[in-house]
């Protein structure tokens, strides 16, 4: 995820300098990323037409195709992605509102970071997944207990960030600010802010990342509703080909939610 | 915690207020234990006067019937098996990381072509697959060691390749000018440089193969600790199930303490 910038920056500048030799090369590398898809699929489809493999374990391309149009044409796909959707909008606004919160007041001192960021970094290294049996023991089966453990896992990455922005603002602006008779808002509004903000985004960025993650992971574990549920559910019921097309529809979701969020990311970075 | 641990104070003129103050700002891991020691206390008594029994047990329980989680039939062999697929699904996810990263990072087109497809991969939500990897592998350890691969290996490989790619082009031109081979090349420049990122992407790969194994245990499991955290969820047994929780809790701080100090210790000779 990280170096997806960087590869965007060095496909542009490839594209600026563009020798034909350079050309020649991007243009072979596309065609082998174009032939390794098509070798796959192609592979899955002969595989399963002439092969003998088994439906329930890998099912035709063509089926799982048309199984996917048929989800997305009854719209019975969208019961369970609301739910998803909602937890996962629920958890988020908690664990930014808190994070942020918190992270700026812990940033305020910088005894109170010394105190705090090595707790909170400590109990970050804690694969938070383990909190699940216990959340689903408070909390039941239902939402709740997936919007805590979104909560858990997203509240982390989004206070460091905010301790990390906030709390290592370079003195000599501070200072400088101070001297030139700025008032605290205007100290935070004109200096801290722009300095924490693209690091802030990061956290946020990173934090709704793995928030999806855990609940999609939970909702799979042990829940009633959701996407991960129903993928969960054809699995238990054979229907391979319907689990396969709703694997492929929550990908697509996660993807385009992560591609949107990074390119907001970019976008408010730039200004 | 207290003042009584603040050894007898010299008579100076400073006030002992202040010196208290000071000693405290001084070090700052007293005030830590202390917010620990706080939020335990909280714990405590939030589990002994206002939540349910069969929901949340006080920690001093916990802590102190922790030996009988261990005495519970089954529960040290469950540690054994989740222990060995973790270690398992480390050791095959830093191989295979580091053999297809080196195939994809060490040269100009592999990287061009492969990457991007590695990178999709990466920011693929791999908890969607889990049931395939059921029907794949059965119930037994194989699925949870090929699930936490699956998340362990794309860190890795990553990792390498970036490890790989990002040494000075001055290096590699004067090892070439004084003669040296491919091979020197790669033993005596490219490996060398890569150690430090290795092991930044290894403690990144011990973090995902982690969540996979444990994600994949609570996900279906006959005889791992994912079967025994339904078991005390579903019979009410919060004393065993916060015990089971702090153990692993423990079992993966240590392991990923365990791959940070590697990181350190390996990644020295660069500071200077």
């Amino acid at each position: 995820m990280s170096a997806e910038p960087e590869s965007a920056v060095s496909k542009s500048a490839a594209l600026k300098s563009a020798t034909p030799k350079r050309d020649r090369s991007a243009l072979g590398s596309r065609a082998v990323q174009v032939a390794f898809v098509i070798a796959l699929v192609g592979l899955w489809y002969v595989g399963t037409t002439y092969g003998q493999i088994s439906p329930i374990l890998l099912p035709n391309p063509l089926r799982v195709f048309d199984e996917l149009v048929d989800v997305l044409a009854t719209l019975e796909f969208v019961t369970d992605l609301r739910i998803t959707l909602t937890e996962l909008a629920i958890a988020f606004s908690i664990s930014a509102a808190s994070g942020i919160t918190l992270g700026y007041l812990i940033s305020r001192s910088q005894y109170s970071i010394r105190v705090f960021e090595p707790l909170l970094a400590g109990i970050y290294s804690v694969p938070i997944i383990l909190f699940l049996p216990l959340y689903i023991l408070f909390f039941g089966l239902g939402p709740a207990s997936k919007i805590a453990l979104g909560v858990t896992t997203s509240f982390f990455p989004i206070i460091l960030n905010t301790i990390a922005g906030f709390g290592y603002v370079d003195r000599i602006f501070v200072l400088s600010a101070r001297s030139m008779g700025a008032s605290d808002y205007q100290l935070f509004r004109w200096v801290l802010l722009p300095a924490a903000f693209p690091i802030i985004l990061t956290g946020l960025r990173i934090g709704f990342t793995v928030a999806l993650l855990s609940i999609l992971g939970s909702e799979t574990i042990a829940s009633l509703a959701g996407l991960g549920h129903r993928i969960v559910h054809l699995a238990e019921g054979m229907d391979t080909a319907r689990m396969f097309a709703y694997i492929a529809f929550a990908v697509a979701i996660a993807l385009t939610l992560n591609t949107v969020t990074s390119s907001l990311e970019a976008r408010a970075r730039r200004r | 915690m207290t003042s009584t641990a603040y050894p007898a104070q010299p008579p100076n003129a400073v006030p002992l207020g202040r010196r208290l103050k000071r000693w405290f700002l001084a070090r700052p891991g007293v005030a830590r234990l202390g917010v620990i020691v706080l939020l335990f206390i909280a714990w405590e008594i939030a589990a002994r006067f206002f939540v349910d029994k069969i929901f949340l047990s006080p920690p001093s329980i916990v802590f102190t019937s922790l030996h009988t989680v261990f005495e519970t039939n089954g529960v040290p062999n469950a540690l054994r098996i989740s222990a060995s697929e973790i270690v398992a699904a480390f050791a095959m996810s830093v191989v295979i990381g580091l053999v297809v990263g080196l195939a994809v990072g060490l040269h100009r087109f592999t990287h061009k072509s492969f990457m991007p497809i590695i990178l999709l991969l990466y920011g693929t939500p791999q908890i969607t697959i889990l049931p395939l990897f059921i029907l794949y592998f059965g119930i037994g350890p194989a699925s949870k060691i090929a699930f936490g691969v699956s998340h362990g290996i794309f860190p890795i490989i990553v990792t390498v390749v970036a490890g790989v790619q990002n040494i000075k082009p001055i290096l590699l031109t004067s090892a070439k000018s004084m003669g040296a081979s491919r091979w020197h090349i790669f033993r005596w420049v490219i490996f060398p440089h890569m150690i430090p990122s290795f092991f930044a992407g290894m403690r990144l790969g011990m973090t995902g193969v982690l969540l996979g194994v444990l994600l994949a245990e609570l996900y279906v499991s006959t005889a791992g600790i994912g079967y025994f955290t339904t078991l005390f969820t579903q019979s009410f047994n919060p004393t065993k199930l916060l015990g089971l929780i702090s153990v692993l809790a423990a079992m993966a701080i240590l392991l990923n303490e365990i791959v940070r100090r590697a990181e350190i210790h390996y990644s020295r000779w660069r500071s200077d």
